[in-house]
Formats: structure tokens, C-alpha cells, sequence
């Protein structure tokens, strides 16, 4: 089976049984691959006792920690391959995750990208507002997991306009120019979700300033851990921000720098929803095992996409719920689910470092 | 010079005010000096009246340890090659941020060894802090301890305060407790030119289990009860709490020994221990770490994330290496004591062990002599206070002898 079998399927046409029939298949054979050409992975196996002649289906697939991608450099590839590393935005003084990307890969996960994103803004370019700084491009220390966002996203656009300046200051009269001028087309909006509502949403109150984006659609991502401080809901952020602009159509996504492509986007129920591309499992922290719909446990993420590297069955740390399977109201197939947040960090007693003495 | 810089962020804890002046005008006195015995009794009584201390075994076995029967037991120790001892002068204890009660057997041993004292204690709020700080202010409050009181600080303050350096330029040891990077932050702080450091770093420990004496064993239950309380009382985080578990005895004995001894530690893990959901990551991605740094093939066993063991067939010399807290260990079974002699490192502390002698422990010690390995104590003492620590005797550490 060929990953292009794959990418000529609807992201959301598949009922559950035809899509765990293509997953097993494939993913059991990304599973073999990175075997035979990833020696750390397979030291992994081994250790966990994997039988990797039988096709268990894919929820057998052991799952690996992101947190191991900080600390291993795990590719299945030459290194000579390797035309672009990814790496995740840690904060100053953490360790980073790197992703090694070969061609194919980088070229799959736009492939997978592009059509994931146009199920929300068609197939056509449109103008675009990228809620950001350029110089987050321009500044290669800063160029991790938000740069890739901004670039990866920057293709569906046809005109491009950065709505802050290298100060994060919101540039008004730009964004009214470009709107003048891309007046009655359908704009689409991107941003990482905490630069929304520091930069956009709340100098746009302060300014008082009303933008008429009715023919907007918004993709955001990067987490509510800053907004939950300021307890700030998903609903609210949506009302809120259809106060200052009339924008309607608001989309989060659930994705990270391990798997970067098969994104999971929000639907209209406010649901986030996996496509034929990635799967994602819920597992019980107690014992991994499998948890309930409605259940709240850690969440797994499968995709078909990482070739160059061991990243097709991870374990996050996040932890999430699933909604349901093939029954959204929404329409979509396939399994929705909602974000709980991040785990926590261990309240941990003795005498040592906590922080110096893991790993 | 303290209230020229004026630090606004330290709390006096005890006493509620901070008289530099009074400090640093005091005297060392003799160890065990009678003075120092009365007041810790006193301070245990008055420990045993608080209603909570129910509710706080670790608070109740120091108020245990401060009774004047077990500190003229102690006391006799030293009685032995008594010559002129005076304390050094002033200790400067900076206390481990997450264990509670750690601060006051550092505090003691700076008392019962004729020091004035000055002790960072957690930042974090806890009771038995609380609690111990009361009864020593109630205790001080009595005419004939308030010279006690006088020779010592109870502060908090954050770690980025200026403090630290202020507390360093005028003691004569610090101890610093809490792992390697904290002692290097610590560091930083210069000390006057004749004081020194006693500090407490990270360490690495571990228990051998001698199988043929389990397998006949009639307490299985003290055994896992007393394991749990090496281990995970503390998270698995306390220097002293075993990572590896060695078992030694005939293959069949080890066998039947590994299964009673895990089944009977699962069962108390599963209805004492409070399990948090990241450990469940923690734990996998040590185990996929140590799989993949090890040369040969490991094994996990178990079906809960509450308790992890992973089966070695060699004994690495970086096995120091793999470990993680709240529950994971690594188990190897070895043919003879001698079999782990080349993996005790300068980083290996306390050694736990059930079914050997006293005696055999002894002689493998002597033959070996390894750099590493301060304390050699039965399984369910690991965290039993000692002052004889980390190699350390603190009582002749923290004072001086007079050549008279």
C-alpha cells in the first residue's frame, strides 16, 4: 500500500471500519519500515516486546512519548537525506524536539495540510491576514514550531498581509487598506491562538476600532493554556471575537511539530475531528489501556505521514475526551474529540531536584 | 548590615523579628551541651501535644528522635574519645524545597553540636513546617530557653533573594540540601575564607534482596511496607530511595521471592499511593530511553503505570543513569554480592538490603571498597535520620577540636 492510496481519499468520507482497515494496513507497514531502518526505534520494540510479524491493527502499535524526540535523534533515513529539521518552541533554556524531514515527507504533510485546510476555505486561494510578526520568519531562533505554522498555512493565501509589526503592535491601517481592497472576497485569517487575543482582539477593543471580516474565515491553533489562565472559553473567544470584526466562522486546530500536516481541525459543533490521514486514541493513564467515549485520559496520535522518521504512533501530553465516532452532528466522519489540556506537572516530594533529576 | 539592605522578601519564621545584632553576638557552645539536650526534649513534649501530630507520622518520629532518652543514647557515641569540642559557629542550613520535616534534623544536628543556627526552610506551605516552627516558638518562650532561641533563624525567602549571599558571608559551614543544581546556585554565593560547604547532592541508591531468606520469610507485608515507605512515600525522589533492586539466591527462589515481593508492594501501591498521570509518560519514556542506551535487550513487566520493573540481564555501569520517579525500578538478579562491585560509583548512597548479615555486607564492603555507598541500612530505614549522613558525621563536621 502506497501513501498516495491515501491521499486521493476525502479527508472526512470514511466510516470507521474502512477507515481501521486502510490504518492497519498502512500503519503496520510504517511500523516494519521504521523497524528495519531506525535502530533506536527498534531497540524500542524489542524492549517492549513487540511482535512485529503479527498485525495486531493499529491501536497495538506501541506509542512513543514526544518528550523521547528531545531527547533521542530518531530518523529512519541518512542523515544526508534530511532537507529540513522542524523543531518545537520551547521556551529559553528547554530542550527542543527535532523532527527530521526527507523530501517525500515534507512534501506529504503540505499535501495533507492543503487538504484538511481547504475542507474549511475551499480549494481557491484568497487573500490572507496572518495575525503575526514577520519577523518571527525572519528570526531563525524563533523560527520552530509558530515560523512553520505561519509558513506552512502562508500557501493558501493569494495576497498576504502581517497584521503586527516586529513589536507585536496591530498595523490598522494596513489591515483596513487590504480589506478595502479584497472588498466582498472571502478572507481567511490565521494565528496561533493567544496572539489573537493579545494582539488583534484586545487592541482592537482598546482602539476601538471595528473591522468588518463577516466574509472571514479564521484558523488558530497553539493551545488555551494562556487563556484558560485568563479564563477564557473557546465559545467565549468566538463571541468575542464576532463582536470586534463579525467574523463567524472560526476554526481551532490540534496539531504539534511531531505530526506536522495531519492536523486536526474544529468543525462547526466545536469539535475537533480526525481525518482519514491520523487518528487519535485515548488512553487511561492508569494502565494505557483504552479509554470510553466521554472518558478523559492522554491522548495518542496516529498519523500516515511520518516516513523519514519514527513519528507515526505518539503519546502526548495532553489530555482529551473522546466526543464519538462517525456521528458528528457536523456530518464528518470519523472520531471527534475535545482537548482537556495539558498534563500536569507532577507534584513530586523528596530531597532531589525534581526538574534536574528527570532524564 | 542585614538591615542596611533591607530584604524585604525574607520572612522571619522564627523568630518573628530578626535581631542581627543578637546573632551574631552569640557563642558556640559544646556538643551535647546539656542546655541544647533540655530544650530538644522539651521541643519533642511539646510536639506531643499538638492534636495534629496524629496526622503526621514524619512530625511525630522527630519529635521521636528530639526525646532526651535517644539523645543521650547518641550523645553516648561520642562520649567515647571525648576531647575539647566547640561548635563551629554559626550553620547556615538552606532545607530541601519538597521534603518537610528534612529541615529540622539539620537544624538539630546543628544544635546538639554547639552551633547557632540560620535554616532556609520550603517556601512551600506545609503544616508539619508549620507545625514544628510553632513548637519551637512556644518552647523559646519559657525563661529558660530563650537563650536557645537566640541562637537561631527560621527563614523563607524566594530563590532568587539576595539572602542566600548575605546568610553565606557571615556562617561558618552551610549546608545545602536539595541536589546538584541547587548546590551550584547556592555556589555562587561566596563563603568567608576558613567556612566550608557540607552538601547534599544527588544521589543514587539501591537494595539487594536475598531471595532464599524471602521465599521463607514470614513478614512479607513489613517488607513491602517498609520498601514502600523507601520509595514511594517520597515519590521515589529522595536520594536515599532504591532505583534498583538486586535479587541474589537460586534462580527458583528468586522467582517464587519476585513474585510474593511485587504482588505485595502493588497491592499497598494501588491503595496508598497517589498516582498522577504524567508519571504514566514519565515512566514510558524512561523505560524507551534505557532500551535504547543499553546495549543488550530489557524487559518490562507489570500491567499498571503505577509500578514499573524492568528486567536487565547485565548490570551496565551507567544503570545510575535510568531511573525516574513515582515507581520505576530496574531488577537484576546476580549470582554473588561481588557481581555489582564495579557499578558503585561516587554517586551510589545508601544501600537497603533484606535477608543478609551484617556481617557479609561487612565483608563485601572491605573487599571491594568502593568510592561510592555511605549507608548500608535494612529495607524500610533508607529514610531514617542519621547523624551519620552522606559519610558525613555532623556532629564532629559541624564542630571544631581544641588541641589543649
Amino acid at each position: 500500500m502506497e501513501l498516495t492510496d491515501f491521499l486521493n481519499i476525502p479527508p472526512y468520507h470514511l466510516n470507521s471500519t474502512q477507515k481501521r482497515e486502510l490504518l492497519n494496513e498502512y500503519l503496520g507497514q510504517l511500523t516494519r519500515y521504521h523497524y528495519q531502518n531506525c535502530e533506536p526505534y527498534k531497540k524500542m520494540l524489542d524492549a517492549y516486546g513487540f511482535d512485529i510479524s503479527a498485525n495486531a491493527g493499529y491501536e497495538a502499535i506501541p506509542f512513543l512519548p514526544v518528550r523521547l524526540f528531545k531527547l533521542f535523534d530518531l530518523l529512519s533515513i541518512p542523515k544526508s537525506e534530511v532537507v529540513k529539521t522542524m523543531t518545537s518552541s520551547g521556551t529559553t533554556g528547554q530542550q527542543v524536539s527535532k523532527i527530521f524531514l526527507d523530501k517525500d515527507t515534507a512534501a506529504n504533510q503540505t499535501k495533507v495540510l492543503t487538504k484538511i485546510v481547504s475542507s474549511v476555505i475551499g480549494k481557491q486561494r484568497v487573500p490572507m491576514i496572518i495575525i503575526d510578526s514577520e519577523s518571527v520568519l525572519k528570526d531563525r531562533n524563533m523560527f520552530s514550531a509558530r515560523g512553520a505554522g505561519i509558513l506552512g498555512f502562508s500557501m493558501f493565501g493569494a495576497k498576504r498581509i502581517y497584521a503586527l509589526n516586529e513589536n507585536m503592535e496591530l498595523n490598522t491601517d494596513g489591515i483596513c487598506e487590504f480589506l478595502e481592497n479584497h472588498k466582498g472576497e472571502r478572507i481567511f485569517l490565521f494565528g496561533f491562538t493567544f496572539m489573537i487575543w493579545q494582539h488583534f482582539y484586545k487592541e482592537l477593543v482598546a482602539k476601538k476600532i471595528k473591522l468588518d471580516l463577516s466574509n472571514g474565515v479564521l484558523i488558530h491553533g497553539g493551545g488555551w493554556k494562556k487563556l484558560a489562565a485568563e479564563s477564557i472559553s473557546s465559545a467565549e473567544f468566538k463571541q468575542k471575537l464576532n463582536q470586534v470584526c463579525g467574523i463567524n466562522n472560526v476554526h481551532d486546530y490540534y496539531g504539534m511539530v511531531e505530526q506536522t500536516g495531519s492536523i486536526y481541525m474544529e468543525c462547526e459543533a466545536g469539535y475537533l475531528h480526525a481525518s482519514v490521514f491520523s487518528d487519535v486514541v485515548i488512553r487511561r493513564a492508569t494502565d494505557f489501556s483504552i479509554a470510553r467515549v466521554g472518558e478523559r485520559g492522554i491522548i495518542q496520535v496516529v498519523s500516515v505521514l511520518p516516513k523519514s522518521y519514527p513519528g507515526h504512533s505518539l503519546l502526548t501530553e495532553d489530555e482529551g475526551m473522546l466526543m464519538g465516532e462517525d456521528n458528528c452532528p457536523c456530518g464528518r466522519k470519523g472520531k471527534y474529540f475535545k482537548i482537556v489540556g495539558r498534563l500536569q506537572n507532577a507534584e513530586i516530594r523528596g530531597c532531589s531536584d525534581v526538574y534536574a533529576t528527570k532524564f | 548590615m542585614f538591615m542596611q539592605q533591607n530584604f524585604n522578601e525574607v520572612t522571619c519564621v522564627f523568630p518573628r523579628k530578626f535581631e542581627e545584632n543578637l546573632l551574631l553576638a552569640q557563642k558556640a557552645s559544646m556538643p551535647f551541651d546539656n542546655m541544647a539536650v533540655q530544650f530538644l526534649d522539651a521541643l519533642s513534649k511539646q510536639l506531643n501535644t499538638d492534636i495534629n501530630i496524629r496526622q503526621y507520622p514524619d512530625v511525630a518520629t522527630f519529635a521521636f528522635f528530639c526525646r532526651k532518652a535517644n539523645i543521650f543514647n547518641l550523645k553516648k557515641l561520642y562520649d567515647t574519645n571525648e576531647g575539647l569540642r566547640l561548635g563551629r559557629g554559626i550553620v547556615f542550613h538552606v532545607a530541601p524545597s519538597n521534603v518537610p520535616v528534612n529541615f529540622a534534623y539539620s537544624l538539630i544536628s546543628g544544635i546538639l553540636s554547639g552551633n547557632i543556627n540560620i535554616v532556609r526552610v520550603p517556601s512551600k506551605e506545609f503544616e508539619q513546617v508549620q507545625m514544628i516552627c510553632r513548637a519551637i516558638e512556644k518552647v523559646a518562650e519559657n525563661d529558660q530557653f530563650m537563650e536557645m532561641g537566640n541562637r537561631m533563624l527560621l527563614v523563607k525567602y524566594p530563590r532568587e533573594s539576595q539572602a542566600t549571599k548575605y546568610f553565606s558571608s557571615i556562617c561558618d559551614v552551610r549546608v545545602i540540601w536539595g541536589g546538584d543544581q541547587t548546590i551550584a546556585d547556592i555556589r555562587r554565593n561566596q563563603l568567608p575564607a576558613r567556612s566550608f560547604d557540607v552538601t547534599f547532592a544527588d544521589r543514587y541508591s539501591f537494595c539487594v534482596i536475598n531471595a532464599d531468606e524471602l521465599v521463607h520469610g514470614i513478614n512479607l507485608e513489613r517488607l513491602a511496607q517498609g520498601f514502600y515507605n523507601d520509595t514511594y512515600l517520597f515519590d521515589q525522589n529522595a536520594c536515599t530511595a532504591p532505583h534498583l533492586v538486586v535479587w541474589l539466591g537460586e534462580n527458583k527462589n528468586v522467582e517464587k521471592a519476585r513474585q510474593m515481593f511485587w504482588d505485595s508492594l502493588s497491592d499497598l501501591v494501588e491503595k496508598k499511593y497517589n498516582f498522577q498521570a504524567v508519571m504514566a509518560v514519565d515512566k514510558l519514556t524512561a523505560f524507551y530511553s534505557q532500551a535504547i542506551k543499553s546495549d543488550r535487550k530489557i524487559k518490562a513487566e507489570g500491567n499498571s503505570n503505577n509500578l514499573w520493573r524492568v528486567q536487565i540481564d547485565t548490570l551496565p555501569v551507567t544503570i545510575d543513569e535510568f531511573r525516574c520517579t513515582g515507581g520505576y525500578f530496574s531488577e537484576y538478579h546476580a549470582q554473588s554480592l561481588d557481581e555489582i562491585a564495579p557499578i558503585i560509583n561516587r554517586k551510589y548512597q545508601t544501600l537497603a538490603y533484606y535477608g543478609l548479615t551484617k556481617k557479609a555486607i561487612e565483608t563485601f564492603i572491605k573487599t571491594a571498597t568502593p568510592v561510592g555507598l555511605d549507608r548500608i541500612v535494612p529495607i524500610g530505614q533508607t529514610s531514617e535520620f542519621s547523624l551519620i549522613w552522606d559519610g558525613y558525621n555532623l556532629i564532629t563536621t559541624f564542630s571544631r577540636d581544641i588541641d589543649i
